[in-house]
């Protein structure tokens, strides 16, 4: 593995980009590499590992038990990464993938939008994997945005690179496996937390009763039965939450909940949210590939075929970008994505191709087994996705309140982007991530229709900051000249 | 959609398009007390009215037709008034400000072709007259201390000004849900037919008769105005814009290519493409602009672009507006321009009157659209 | 709000928040350095003055805004820490013609 970190010294173009240097990512440049493809993978964090394995080069948390096992196999795909011909960009951001305009031209071609360092520059690549991954799950409460108040995926990543646990007063809330997880290693970490919320409906375990012969088979059953066991030792938890908030001035100082007919009040210095995740489709969006709303994991997925290209030819989405399926999965997945790259660009036959699929498809259908229990059982709640409470900030970045939203659908406005001109809603620097999920179930929760019907924000690039002076300094054409100099 | 769980509308008037122009002119009829229909498409249509610059602008208007320039002055005089009202009817600020705007020339080329530009449009016969100022880099930077060195000098004119155009779109909307025009979006128009007292507008959502119709459809109007005799040749020209994370205030009037908004951000635009209908925002061109925008105003250079997007002006033939009553079917009006903020007030205040009155008075009539029968005949 | 376990070991790194002299540890984000010295929030918002704090730790939420060697609205959380780097919290929206005239007096 070659590491660059000057933009000037990529390459014009690349057979394979990758985005993302996840499970997914890395084990898709490998697989791209492996093929003698010329293979860029590029992240914007500064070591590979992405969400899950973050920090799995670096992090100082000795004590293999602390983190898991789990976390430790993220050591295999990185030592397949490192000893592939793959090129690695860390703390580069790409911030805009669109069809190559000029340059030889086959099929697919792209030109792609990069940061290093505050320096931008456009590449081209005959075929582009996004590994974006998964992000968490908007959790709109009242007080979501005082201080003291994160993602328990945040604490998770402060744990993982700089060996920081929550201290003082610590609650955590929400439903799913991450948070169960979250709770242990920050508890094995030495972290004291005084309450686990637990929202998780409890009509979800009589939805998901029919799909827990598969679960029972599953790897998930062991690694989760070890959690909920674990999680229950010296630890208060309260189930069946249907209503939290967090209270304070500068920062949270209490958390107000109800279960039952109960209403409690404890005193909190940090509160933790989870309730699952989501795919990272602000790439995909911006690129233009179809998504559909999946009911089930109540998100946006992109419609995608068995080797994970998207609508846009040349355009592949491996991993959880492409619908939440687990670490294990998306490592599987990133490799038969590259697979399919491969086959693309002519490296492959057709029958190698599914030769070397084949083993991959077997292990992806065993990760995949018991998946669809989790996704039942850990579906939200919708009290925590279509905030009741009309104060409740849903577009952090802009301050729109639920509120504001469901008084301007009643005006007629009838989906996310008149929305966004109405409101400013998800024009902020989050462009959307943080609040889309929630504007949509908003809207079509208050219009009475699907979220399919309502439908998502539009987005454009760049899908990553950049300046007004890297822009500038791209290179012109004379037909940019002509439509605006005038 | 079956015609039996179809709606059936009645009204005395419908307007066909929901965005800056329909919905001001909506505002302008509902406020003299008629009763609107308003159409609309749904969430993802073409929308100019998502893409303006938000500048109410007078300077450099209406070279080639001096009525464009007195109906576009009238406009900016009558826009604190329109302000006013919408502050009123809905307690919305639209930011209104008329602080004078100024176009920087980073050429003596340019500087040199503008200058011409001014004096080849208010050397027309019948122009109107109103003031405005050559400026050279230093007299610029005086009253702009954050321009660079390209520039070489600029135009300003006092009249020129800028509104909040998001909130100004959200304050038309509603206002008029508090006059109780009945909107209706995801609502498109099939066919609209003459019926002896009036129009009958179908859809796949049903049927509305209606006395009169105003179609207000940007570039939809093309399609819609043969239905009731009318001619609206517009076509979509592409203009992509760049708006940046807020920033505290710096920059206290517009440029006709950047503007501070008064939430902070800066709006970088106004390139114009003839691609037809494509939209797709394209690195050449949006680094042409910021270019040029950091070169006008260098501190610009450090901040984040939070998004980029292209949308389609609604352009007829020579540019201007068309303002027209059918011959053939009295009661049906076409209404375009790619100056929907600017000419806002025009809209409501003015605008509106004559339709309900039912005619067209003489200072419109260059608007006309029979001026593209006539040059085709020459 | 943070602690850091014991005995982690690895290098110290100096730098300043708001001109008062902080350490973090070698390979922390900015962000993870900010919790680790006891900082409460991080900027206040441009539309309302709310204080924020890092949220997401990821590069997706844009709460942890900060000022960085004097430029502003920087990703803390995707930013490592280095030696003599001076961060200051935000108040409202990014001046860049203040940045930009500090810029010109150092330069």
């Amino acid at each position: 593995m070659k590491t660059i970190k000057d933009v000037a010294a990529l390459s014009e173009c690349y057979d394979l980009l990758v985005i993302g240097a996840g499970p997914a990512g890395m084990a898709a440049a490998a697989t791209g590499a492996e093929q003698g493809l010329s293979t860029l993978l590029i992240d914007e964090n500064p070591a590979p590992g992405g969400q899950i394995y973050r920090g799995i080069t670096t992090t100082p948390v000795a004590a293999k038990e602390t983190l898991g096992a789990d976390y430790w196999r993220g050591t295999d795909l990185v030592r397949d990464l490192t000893a592939s011909e793959a090129t690695y960009a860390p703390e580069t951001t790409v911030w805009s993938v669109g069809p190559a305009a000029e340059g030889p031209s086959d099929p697919g071609r792209m030109e792609v939008g990069v940061s290093v360092g505050g320096a931008a520059r456009l590449i081209q690549a005959r075929q582009v994997i996004a590994a974006t991954g998964a992000l968490e799950r908007p959790f709109p409460i009242p007080g979501w945005t005082l201080p003291g108040v994160m993602t328990a995926g945040g604490a998770q990543i402060a744990l993982k690179t700089s060996g920081l646990v929550p201290d003082g007063r610590v609650v955590v809330a929400g439903s799913g496996p991450l948070l169960y997880l979250l709770t242990a290693q920050l508890r094995a970490a030495g972290a004291k937390i005084s309450v686990m919320l637990d929202t998780t409906p409890h009509e979800n375990w009589g939805r998901a009763i029919r799909y827990a012969s598969d679960f029972l088979r599953s790897p998930y059953l062991g690694k989760g039965l070890k959690l909920l066991l674990g999680a229950h030792r010296g630890m208060r938890i309260v189930r069946g939450i249907t209503a939290i908030e967090a209270d304070g001035d500068s920062r949270v100082r209490s958390v107000r909940f109800r279960h039952g007919s109960k209403e409690e009040e404890l005193p909190c210095d940090v509160l933790l949210l989870h309730q699952g995740v989501v795919p990272n489709i602000n790439l995909a969006n911006a690129v233009g590939c179809a998504l559909d709303w999946d009911d089930d994991q109540l998100t946006w997925v992109p419609q995608t075929d068995e080797w994970y290209e998207t609508s846009v030819k040349g355009f592949t989405i491996a991993g959880d970008g492409a619908g939440i399926g687990g670490a294990e999965s998306a490592a599987l997945r990133g490799r038969l994505a590259a697979l399919g790259a491969g086959h693309r660009l002519g490296r492959l036959s057709a029958k190698d191709r599914d030769q070397m699929a084949a083993p991959v498809r077997t292990e992806l259908m065993r990760a995949g087994r018991g998946r669809r229990f989790l996704d039942v059982l850990y579906r939200p709640a919708k009290a925590f996705r279509v905030p009741k409470a009309d104060d409740t900030i849903v577009c952090r970045c802009e301050e729109v309140t639920a509120g504001k939203l469901r008084e301007t659908v009643a005006l007629g406005v009838a989906g996310p982007n008149q929305m966004k001109s109405f409101l400013r809603c998800g024009m902020g620097p989050c462009q959307g991530r943080l609040c889309g999920l929630t504007v949509t179930e908003l809207i079509a929760d208050t219009r009475g229709v699907s979220p399919n019907e309502v439908g998502g924000y539009r987005l454009r690039p760049p899908i990553k900051p950049i300046t007004l002076g890297e822009l500038a300094a791209l290179p012109k054409t004379p037909a940019a000249i002509k439509a605006v100099e005038r | 959609m079956t015609q039996n769980s179809a709606i059936r509308l009645e009204s005395e008037i419908a307007v066909i398009g929901g965005g800056l122009v329909g919905s001001a002119t909506a505002y302008g009829l509902a406020r003299q007390g008629a009763r609107v229909l308003m159409f609309d498409e749904g969430d993802i249509a073409y929308r100019a009215s998502r893409g303006n610059f938000a500048l109410v602008w007078v300077q450099s208007k209406g070279l080639g037709m001096p009525e464009y320039a007195t109906w576009t002055k009238a406009s900016a005089e009558q826009w604190s008034t329109l302000a006013k009202s919408l502050r009123d009817d809905t307690d919305i600020d639209v930011a209104h400000h008329q602080p004078g705007g100024f176009i920087l020339c980073l050429s003596e080329a340019e500087m040199e072709a503008r200058i011409n530009a001014m004096r080849r449009l208010h050397n027309q016969p019948k122009m109107v007259q109103y003031p405005y100022e050559v400026l050279d880099h230093d007299e610029t930077k005086r009253r702009l201390p954050a321009i660079g060195p390209d520039v070489v000098g600029s135009v300003f004119c006092p009249l020129d000004g800028h509104v909040n155009s998001l909130r100004l779109f959200r304050a038309l909307h509603t206002a008029i849900a508090r006059l109780k025009v009945d909107y209706r979006p995801n609502s498109p128009i099939e066919s609209i037919k003459p019926d002896h007292d009036g129009f009958l507008i179908n859809g796949p959502w049903g049927q509305a008769r209606v006395q009169k119709v105003v179609l207000a459809a940007g570039l939809g109007n093309a399609r819609l105005a043969p239905m009731v005799g009318l001619h609206a040749p517009v076509r979509p020209s592409k203009g992509q814009v760049i708006v940046t994370e807020k920033a505290a205030p710096f920059l206290h009037h517009p440029m006709v290519t950047v503007r501070q908004t008064d939430e902070g951000g800066v709006m970088i635009g106004d390139s114009q493409e003839d691609l037809g209908f494509d939209t797709v925002v394209t690195p050449p061109v949006i680094s042409l602009m910021a270019q040029r925008a950091v070169r006008m105003f260098p501190l610009l250079a450090g901040l984040n672009i939070v998004r980029t997007w292209s949308a389609l002006r609604v352009m007829s033939p020579d540019g201007f507006p068309i303002y027209d009553q059918s011959q053939s079917c009295p009661g049906a009006f076409v209404v375009t321009c790619h100056s929907g903020v600017t000419l806002a007030a025009n809209h409501t205040l003015t605008l509106a009157h004559h339709i309900l009155e039912g005619t067209l008075p003489a200072s419109l009539e260059a608007f006309s659209s029979r001026r593209f029968h006539v040059s085709s005949a020459a | 709000m943070f602690r850091r376990l014991p005995d982690l070991g690895g290098e110290t790194v100096n730098f300043t928040i708001d001109g008062r002299p902080a350490t973090a540890r070698l390979g922390d984000t900015v962000a993870a350095a900010l919790l680790a010295s006891g900082m409460e929030s991080c900027r206040t918002t441009p539309v309302s003055g709310a204080p924020r704090a890092p949220y997401c730790m990821m590069g997706v939420c844009f709460e942890c805004l900060v000022t960085i060697n004097g430029i502003g609205n920087r990703q803390s959380c995707l930013i490592p820490v280095a030696e003599g780097m001076a961060i200051e919290t935000q108040k409202g929206a990014r001046s860049i013609a203040s940045e930009y005239s500090a810029k010109g007096d150092a330069a």
